[in-house]
Parts: structure tokens; C-alpha cells; sequence
């Protein structure tokens, strides 16, 4: 692991006696919270804070990204791969409002998140002054909560707050705000850190009497279909969803984030459903008469059109947050709880359902008869191919993180993740820019990991500052760019739905990615057939310290299959060659 | 439909902001609301009126509500037995020779004039919307210079009807 909390003395004893301030009662904090990295960007609200790390950092793992929404990026993969909240510190005014993209990234997506940022002093808020921004405002809609402290007696309470906040319940992140005067100025040694929070109980445990439902409802079924979502590796709950479909013999499909949850190449798994899914896992929810969706939230990618999707199934939603359950879709059973512990009141109280073998038999046929494809060419690389490379050679062990887009669906679908935890991608908001920095979050959560970040040119191009930190620290992350010179989810679109008119989606110049990669000292390497590839990449990735691979793929080529937009889970094109 | 829905909540900086927020993110229209403290130091009520389609949309308003962590506690008050009320200030054109005219219209709603100038007369009036809106379409022709009204605020009566009976006619026979 990283520098873990060795020491709490001060290494410079002339500074230890100095009075306490509000930045000394925050480190303190942190480290009860159990903080060993911390993602920060200094700057002048938070001069005081970071001149109270200075003092202590030896308790921390400092991780200094090149660029605000490189740390908190970098916070998420972090916290996706730990299963500990990410934790960041940036100034007021823009170091705050570069984070917004993370921030909204980590909320839709779930992740554990707690957020320092400088405010201006007190007694200048309100006033336009210089680094000055309304950060409450700006977070209040993509924050689980936030706070502006406003009295130093308050600080260590907020704190334990909000890390509770965000790590129980459905995860997210909270932001703090503290004005400059308040971290610098002395205060006493310690105040009450006892919380209360009255309105904020999340439901953990599941109501038996629901689960109950489910299983009659079990009882009557022929054609169930488990959908697996990230609720379940937030919780825990692989070995219980492994045993509970293994028992019972019911087919599973998984989100995008909840890959991972089952294994990626068990005969029940029919791989991920919606928009880009496969045809099998598709087919069942639209055609099954139960759906078991735990720890998911039926958003719009996997849904497709909602008249479609499941429409003769009895719905059964397992969600610890309520207000996911009947959002999109009509629930007839919901339980309301943490997924590991609903699926071992299910275990528990599902002993036999009846034989379901003739589904189970028609959707691994269509399984078979209609596994994804894509059509090699002879020499040149596209995606797909290239990224089943990856797959094979790491054997799916990996850590992979993806941006979005078109590189992100044939990772999803090709690479096939038989472990939690190994996949850290942007589901719900789609950042582009978000892979590489979340590649290094995760490889300093798991050092001893490989860690590949398969990213777009696009996407790459909108953080790739944070080179830095892999020169800095030598982290042996392997970036793969799907190099298409375009931006290729917009251009497929513009191709199939607005007439081939690739408004600015193709980059008519672009970087040398190796010689940049060069300029940080990195290995850098340009592949441009499938032979070089084949023949390169096991020593690439076995490569100790960084490693970019510019990965020259087709441009024309689209992701398939599709359910287009409007469409329903049963339309889907481009299901065989 | 429109709905009632009442929230106490903590009185922190920042929750009004937080609640209409999220009313106006997740595209529910809000009438009226209307914010006061209660018998609890560091909690207040806050009264919706919402305009929603359905009662799924109305689900899910009062779970997103719930889930803010400074919101205690959320019900939909519509269809309990319930004391609903709002304050109206009306100012409205009026003279020397209009003011007998105008008490005799205000006096059946329990009105009452509460500031009179040369040429204008304010009257405040508390009630349900509708005797509200009823007293100002009165006042109308009489040229409305200035409305103020609160929005209402609302609690449950202190006796529920028990299950069942709320619908039972009254009969002289029982």
C-alpha cells in the first residue's frame, strides 16, 4: 500500500508550538478519518491547509495532478478500486469550479467522494472578491450533500459528517467549503465532534415481507433475468449473486458500471444489455417475465425506449436508495436495502423455484448464435481486435479504466471482467478525460496491479497533463489510446443519423502521442498493424514503469450492436455481420 | 393535479435552495410555497403547492425531498383532513364614497381593512385559496393596484378520520 499514516509527530518541533489553527484541526481529521492519499492542488484560499500538510506529510500520500479535474478524476478511480472515499483539496473560485466535472461524474456514478475546497474569507464572501465563486451553489445539485463551514467549533463535526455521508447509503460526494480565515486562524485544541444527522437514516437492512414477494413471485416465474448493477460491488455482494443465480440456474445481464458484479465468462452471464449490449442479454429483458435488478437504476442507455423494455415482466428493484425504485420503470416488488444483505435474506429465504431450464437453454442460444462480432481486416487494427489483445494477454485480470465512447463500448464488451473491482469507467455523466486520470487514482490503489487505461485520442487529448504524475512517481500505468483521429461515438452518429456530415468530429491534425509521452519521459510506442501489435504488446504491458501505446485503428469503424435512440430493447441492428 | 406537500426541515443555509433546487432539476412546478419555523428550535415547515402529472411523478418528488439530508420528514398532506390557509394583502383604488361599498363586500370573508390613503384602501384576508381568490375577483372591478399573498401553509387537522368512514354520508338515521 501507500505511505500509510506512520507518523503523527510534527517533523519540524519549532512549528509544534505554534497555536493550533482550523488547517491543523483538518489534517487532524483527516487522519482519524483513516486518509492515507490525498488528491490536492494548492492555491491561495487553501494556503493555510496545505501549510498544515506540509507539517504533517508524512501522514499522506500526496498526490499532486497537473490540473484540478486530473485530481478529482484521479480521486474516483481511487475510490472505485479502494471502496475508500476519494479525498480532494483544491482552491476557491476556479481550482473549485474545475472539480464540477468530477463532482458530477462521482454523483451520477455513485462514487465516494469527500471534497475540501478554499473559500475566500468571511468576511469578503459575497463580495466578488478575487478567487471568489459560489461553490455551494454551483454543488448543491451534484453533490450528495455540502457544507460551508462557518465556525471553526463546527469543522471537526462536518467532517466526520461528510465522510460518513459519503461512504454509507448509495455513495457519493460531499464537498466542504472553508473560507481562508477560518483554516488559518488559531483555535482551541479540540471541540465536540459528535454528529447528528435526523434526516439522514438510509435503509440498509431489507424488509423481509418484500422478499417474500419475490420469491412467490419466483415461485410462478419461467422466464427470470437478473440484472446486475454496480450496487452490488458497492456492497459486496459478488459471492451471494454468484451462488443465488448459480442455484437457482437464472440467466444474468449486467450494466456498463456493474461489470465486474458476475463473471464475465460464466455460461449464465449474457453480457452487458442496452444500447451497445449484446443481442442475448437484450432479448431476455425484453422477453422475461421476472426481472431481478439489483443495485441498478434502469437509466436510458440500457433501457432504450421504456415502452419496450421488459414489458410483460413482473419487476422486482433492489435499491438502498428508494428514490430509484419507480423512477423509470413500474415496480411491482421493491425491497429497499444494501444488495449483499437483500441477497442473503433471498438465499435464505429462496430454497427452490422451479425448473427454468427451457429459458436458460433459449437465451444461451441466442448467446451462441449471437455473440459479438466485428470483422478483422487483413493487416490494419481496429478497436475491437486490439482490445480483445488486451484481454487475452492480461488474462482479465487487469485494472482497465476507459473515457467514453466508442473504445468504451468494445472494452466493455470484449474485455471480460470476472472480478469486482477491476473496471472504472464513466457510466452516467460520460467525461471524456476521464480514464487516464482515473487509471492512476486506481493504480495508486492498487500498486501491486496492472492497471491499463484504454482511452480515446479525443478523450486523452482533454487530460494528458497528468503525464506528469507518471513521470513524478514512475507509475507503471499502461495507456492505450484507440487512435481513430476522431472523436468516433459522434462520428458514428453523425454517419448513421445525420447524413454522413461529420461536423468536427474528425481531427484533421493531431499530436505525436509518442514524442509526447517522450517529452515526459515515458515510453512511448506507435502501433499501426495487428502484427506489431501481436507481437509487441506482451512486453509492453509486462513493462516496468509507464508505457503510452498510440494504437493506429480504423476510423470507419462503428460499434454494433445498436439499439438506436427511440428505439426498443427488441430493435436491435447490426446484430450479425 | 395539485398537491400539498409539507417538509420540516433543518434550518440550515442553504436548505430552501437546496429544496427548490431540486424541485426545478427534476421539472416540477412549484405554486406557492411558504417557509416558517415550528414549535422545535432549528426546524421549519415548508408548505408546497405542486402541480404534478401523476402520482409517479409525485412519488418521486417526495423521495428526492426525503433524501435531502437536511429534510426530515415529507408528507403529501392532499388527501388527509387537513387546515389549509393563506394570508392575502390586497390593495386595491378606492375612495371616500367606496369605502362603505367595499367593507360590505369584504365583511362576509372576515376581512379586514388595514391601511387606508387618499385614493387607495389595503385589506387582508386569510383563508383557503379558493375564498382567496374569490374575494379578489370581487375586489377586481374596483382596479387591483397591488396583491401580496403568503402561499399556503398547511397541517393535519388534529383528529383523522379512521379508515373507512372518511367517505360515509352523513345521516340523520345514525
Amino acid at each position: 500500500m501507500v505511505k500509510a499514516k506512520a507518523e503523527h509527530q510534527d517533523n519540524n518541533p519549532t512549528i509544534s508550538h505554534a497555536p493550533k489553527t482550523g488547517a491543523d484541526l483538518l489534517i487532524e481529521a483527516l487522519i482519524d478519518a483513516n486518509v492515507d492519499t490525498l488528491f490536492g492542488y494548492p492555491g491561495g484560499a487553501v494556503l493555510p491547509i496545505f501549510d498544515a500538510l506540509y507539517k504533517k506529510k508524512s501522514s499522506f500520500n500526496q498526490v499532486l495532478a497537473r490540473h484540478e479535474q486530473g485530481s478529482i478524476h484521479a480521486a474516483e478511480g481511487y475510490a472505485r478500486v479502494s471502496g475508500k472515499p476519494g479525498v480532494v483539496i483544491a482552491t476557491s473560485g476556479p481550482g473549485a469550479t474545475n472539480l464540477v466535472t468530477g463532482i458530477a461524474d462521482a454523483m451520477i456514478d455513485s462514487l465516494p467522494l469527500v471534497v475540501f475546497t478554499g473559500q475566500v474569507n468571511q468576511a469578503v464572501i459575497g463580495t466578488d472578491a478575487f478567487q471568489e465563486a459560489d461553490i455551494m451553489g454551483i454543488t448543491t445539485p451534484i453533490t450528495k450533500h455540502n457544507y460551508q463551514v462557518r465556525s471553526i467549533s463546527d469543522l471537526p463535526r462536518v467532517i466526520k459528517e461528510a465522510f460518513h455521508i459519503a461512504t454509507t447509503g448509495r455513495p457519493g460526494p460531499v464537498l466542504i467549503d472553508i473560507p481562508k480565515d477560518l483554516a488559518a486562524n488559531p483555535c482551541a485544541d479540540k471541540y465536540d465532534e459528535a454528529f447528528y444527522l435526523p434526516g439522514y437514516q438510509p435503509t440498509i437492512k431489507p424488509n423481509p415481507l418484500q422478499v417474500k414477494k419475490l420469491k412467490e413471485a419466483l415461485e410462478t416465474a419461467q422466464k427470470p433475468v437478473i440484472l446486475t448493477g454496480a450496487g452490488i460491488l458497492f456492497s459486496k455482494a459478488t459471492e451471494e449473486i454468484l451462488s443465488f443465480a448459480k442455484t437457482h440456474q437464472i440467466p444474468v445481464a449486467s450494466t456498463l458500471l456493474g461489470l465486474g458484479a458476475f463473471p464475465g465468462e460464466d455460461e449464465l452471464f449474457l453480457g452487458m444489455a442496452g444500447m451497445h449490449g449484446t443481442y442475448a442479454a437484450n432479448q431476455a429483458l425484453y422477453e422475461t417475465d421476472l426481472l431481478i435488478n439489483i443495485g441498478a437504476r434502469f437509466d436510458d442507455r440500457l433501457t432504450g425506449n421504456l415502452d419496450h423494455f421488459a414489458p410483460s415482466a413482473i419487476v422486482a428493484h433492489i435499491d438502498i436508495d428508494p428514490a430509484e425504485i419507480g423512477k423509470n420503470i413500474t415496480t411491482h416488488i421493491p425491497i429497499v436495502g444494501d444488495a449483499k444483505l437483500a441477497l442473503k435474506e433471498m438465499c435464505k429465504q429462496i430454497k427452490t423455484t422451479p425448473d427454468f431450464s427451457t429459458w436458460l437453454s433459449h437465451v444461451q442460444e441466442n448467446k451462441a448464435n449471437y455473440p459479438l462480432w466485428y470483422t478483422k481486416p487483413e493487416t490494419d487494427m481496429i478497436g475491437q481486435w486490439a482490445i480483445e489483445q488486451v484481454f487475452k494477454e492480461t488474462n482479465g485480470d487487469a485494472i482497465i479504466t476507459t473515457d467514453v465512447g466508442q473504445h468504451q463500448m468494445w472494452t466493455a464488451q470484449f474485455y471480460k471482467f470476472n472480478k469486482p473491482n477491476r473496471w472504472v469507467t464513466s457510466g452516467g455523466l460520460g467525461t471524456m478525460g476521464f480514464g487516464f486520470p482515473a487509471a492512476i487514482g486506481a493504480q495508486l490503489a492498487a500498486p501491486e496491479d496492472m492497471v491499463v487505461a484504454i482511452v480515446g485520442d479525443g478523450g486523452f487529448q482533454m487530460t494528458l497533463q497528468e503525464l506528469s504524475i507518471l513521470q513524478e512517481r514512475n507509475l507503471p500505468v499502461k495507456i492505450i489510446i484507440v487512435n481513430n483521429a476522431a472523436l468516433g461515438m459522434v462520428r458514428q452518429w453523425q454517419e448513421k443519423f445525420y447524413e454522413k456530415r461529420y461536423s468536427e468530429s474528425v481531427f484533421s491534425i493531431q499530436p505525436d502521442f509518442v514524442k509526447l509521452a517522450e517529452a515526459y519521459e515515458i515510453k512511448g510506442v506507435k502501433i499501426d498493424t495487428q502484427e506489431e501489435l501481436s507481437e509487441k504488446l506482451p512486453d509492453l504491458l509486462a513493462y516496468d514503469g509507464p508505457v503510452l501505446i498510440d494504437c493506429r485503428v480504423l476510423q470507419q469503424e462503428n460499434v454494433y450492436p445498436m439499439i438506436a435512440p427511440g428505439k426498443g430493447l427488441h430493435e436491435m441492428i447490426g446484430v450479425k455481420p | 393535479m395539485k398537491r400539498i406537500i409539507t417538509a420540516k426541515v433543518r434550518n440550515r443555509s442553504g436548505v430552501l435552495n437546496r429544496i427548490t433546487g431540486l424541485l426545478q432539476k427534476r421539472q416540477f412546478n412549484i405554486e406557492s410555497i411558504s417557509v416558517g419555523r415550528t414549535e422545535t428550535e432549528g426546524i421549519s415547515r415548508m408548505t408546497f403547492v405542486v402541480e404534478v402529472e401523476d402520482f409517479q411523478k409525485l412519488e418521486q418528488v417526495t423521495k428526492q425531498l426525503n433524501k435531502q439530508i437536511d429534510v426530515l420528514k415529507v408528507s403529501d398532506i392532499t388527501d388527509k383532513a387537513i387546515v389549509a390557509r393563506e394570508l392575502a394583502l390586497i390593495k386595491i383604488v378606492s375612495n371616500g364614497q367606496l369605502r362603505a361599498e367595499i367593507q360590505g363586500i369584504i365583511e362576509p370573508f372576515r376581512a379586514t381593512v388595514i391601511d387606508v390613503s387618499k385614493d387607495t384602501l389595503s385589506i387582508q384576508v386569510t383563508g383557503k385559496s379558493e375564498k382567496v381568490e374569490a374575494l379578489i375577483e370581487l375586489l377586481r372591478p374596483y382596479g387591483v393596484k397591488d396583491i401580496a399573498r403568503t402561499g399556503v401553509t398547511a397541517f393535519m387537522r388534529g383528529q383523522q378520520p379512521q379508515a373507512g368512514q372518511e367517505q360515509a354520508p352523513f345521516s340523520l338515521l345514525h
